[in-house]
């Protein structure tokens, strides 16, 4: 891993995931760790998320390094016409990691192709997004003990939205059962269902949440009023993939619920005070999480590890 | 009519025929080949009858004989183009063209914000089917499929 871009989750083996993991917990344990004192991370935001962002320089401050880049492409020499190539060219002439989001999809493939130091994507437009990815899967161990036979709820928009793409291929490595639950216009797309077909990955497709007694992790998105050519179809569906306190009731005392964040309306505020609402929480597993994906790429394990 | 196909286009003593392409992607043919770049003499003919597919197109080029991997990058728009290599007028060889593992070079990615299309990147694609024709992006990792396939 070492050395090695992390562009898009099946970048990954089960292996390496489990190996993040490993030191993102590490780091959660003692979280300042000045162990790249003497790097530089640029963080090129060619388009604002203050909470990516901030996660990420989060990460590089508790890891001793220093940040250098910008927060928006409007304060870099993108308006001058500068391409993405001559953008990397440069930055990787100066730092020894770069972390990257860029509207354009399939531009950290290219960074990692261009730069001569690894590239993070930190968002690539609709396509991938891996250490959202990682940051759910550490979640998901730290909650449930383990990654493997889980009870896996995906709830919302399953068709657009590109972390329960992501989560979905990533959990493929430990056995889990998928409950899909999502309105017609906005259900899983076909490639990912012959994936999981391919894999013999049981999956059922409903159409309301229902009971939940058997979820392990509830994981929730958002459903856009924007993405639904009827809008007849959204005021019809749209309080079916809202989930309130009182469905809580019977479930699991191991289920979690998750959220990408943010959230408009899809999880009501009387879920935030069940001790099963762990959307803030997952947030926070985020800094750790880049920490250990940084600390695998610049090779610290062995220091870490010794310490 | 043996007579008449010789007058349609004529004889090459060496070289290779591309018989069998399909008359609308003759030019994409011509474009993916670079034949309108090569000092070889050229022979094409658009819009010719055919059993198989009402109008085909064939190309003749003297003195020329194409590698696997080069003539197999045709088989996106002639997937049952025959090519016949020409020794002393004398048919010795019969080929089928293959869709090749990987695309580099030829295709458009559909996805109009993949960064090929907005950067001036060269394409790259893996070939997931070669049946229905499925090209997933090396960079945005969307699926062209034949329906939306473009050139570059």
């Amino acid at each position: 891993m070492k050395n090695k871009s992390l562009v898009s989750i099946s970048d990954y083996s089960r292996d390496e995931i489990l190996k993040v993991l490993e030191l993102a917990a590490l780091f959660e344990a003692r979280p300042n760790q000045p162990l790249l004192r003497d790097k530089v991370v640029a963080s090129l935001f060619f388009e604002p998320s203050t909470r990516t962002r901030l996660s990420f320089e989060t990460a590089i401050n508790r890891l001793g390094a220093r940040v250098i880049g910008f927060t928006d492409a409007s304060s870099s020499s993108t308006t001058k016409g500068e391409t993405l190539k001559d953008t990397i060219k440069m930055v990787s002439n100066y730092a020894d990691l770069i972390v990257m989001r860029h509207p354009l999809e399939g531009s950290a493939r290219y960074a990692s192709e261009q730069a001569r130091v690894p590239v993070i994507n930190a968002g690539d437009g609709a396509n991938q997004h891996p250490t959202q990815t990682l940051l759910d899967l550490y979640s998901i161990k730290k909650t449930q003990g383990t990654l493997d036979n889980l009870n896996i709820y995906m709830v919302g928009d399953l068709k657009y939205g590109r972390t329960v793409h992501s989560l979905l291929m990533a959990l493929s490595h430990f056995n889990p059962t998928f409950y899909f639950v999502a309105p017609k216009e906005l259900a899983m797309p076909r490639e990912y269902k012959i994936f999981l077909k391919e894999r013999g990955i049981p999956f059922y497709e409903l159409f309301e949440m229902g009971k939940l007694d058997q979820a392990d992790i509830l994981y929730m998105t958002r459903v856009q009023k924007e993405r639904f050519s009827d809008p007849m179809e959204y005021e019809r569906v749209k309080n079916a993939y809202v989930l309130r306190n009182a469905m809580l009731n019977g479930t699991r005392d191991n289920l979690r619920v998750l959220h990408p964040l943010p959230r408009v309306n899809e999880i009501h505020v009387d879920v935030d005070s069940n001790p099963k609402a762990y959307y803030f929480e997952q947030a926070e597993n985020g800094v750790y999480t880049r920490m250990g994906i940084i600390a695998a790429i610049m090779g610290l394990e062995s220091e870490l590890t010794n310490n | 009519m043996p007579k008449q196909k010789q007058l349609q286009v004529s004889a090459i003593e060496n070289g290779t025929v591309i018989d069998h392409i399909p008359a609308a992607s003759l030019f994409y043919v011509i474009a993916i080949l670079g034949l309108d770049q090569i000092p070889n003499q050229t022979t094409f003919g658009a819009n010719l009858d055919s059993h198989k597919f009402g109008k085909k197109a064939i190309i003749k080029v003297a003195d020329k004989f194409f590698e696997r991997d080069e003539i197999n990058k045709i088989s996106l728009v002639a997937p049952h183009a025959k090519l016949n290599i020409i020794r002393g007028y004398e048919v010795v060889e019969k080929r089928d063209v293959t869709i090749p593992d990987e695309v580099v070079g030829i295709v458009k990615c559909f996805n109009p914000k993949c960064v090929t299309n907005n950067e001036g990147v060269l394409t790259r694609f893996r070939v997931e089917d070669k049946e229905d024709l499925a090209l997933k992006c090396h960079y945005c990792e969307k699926i062209t499929s034949r329906d939306e396939l473009q050139m570059v």
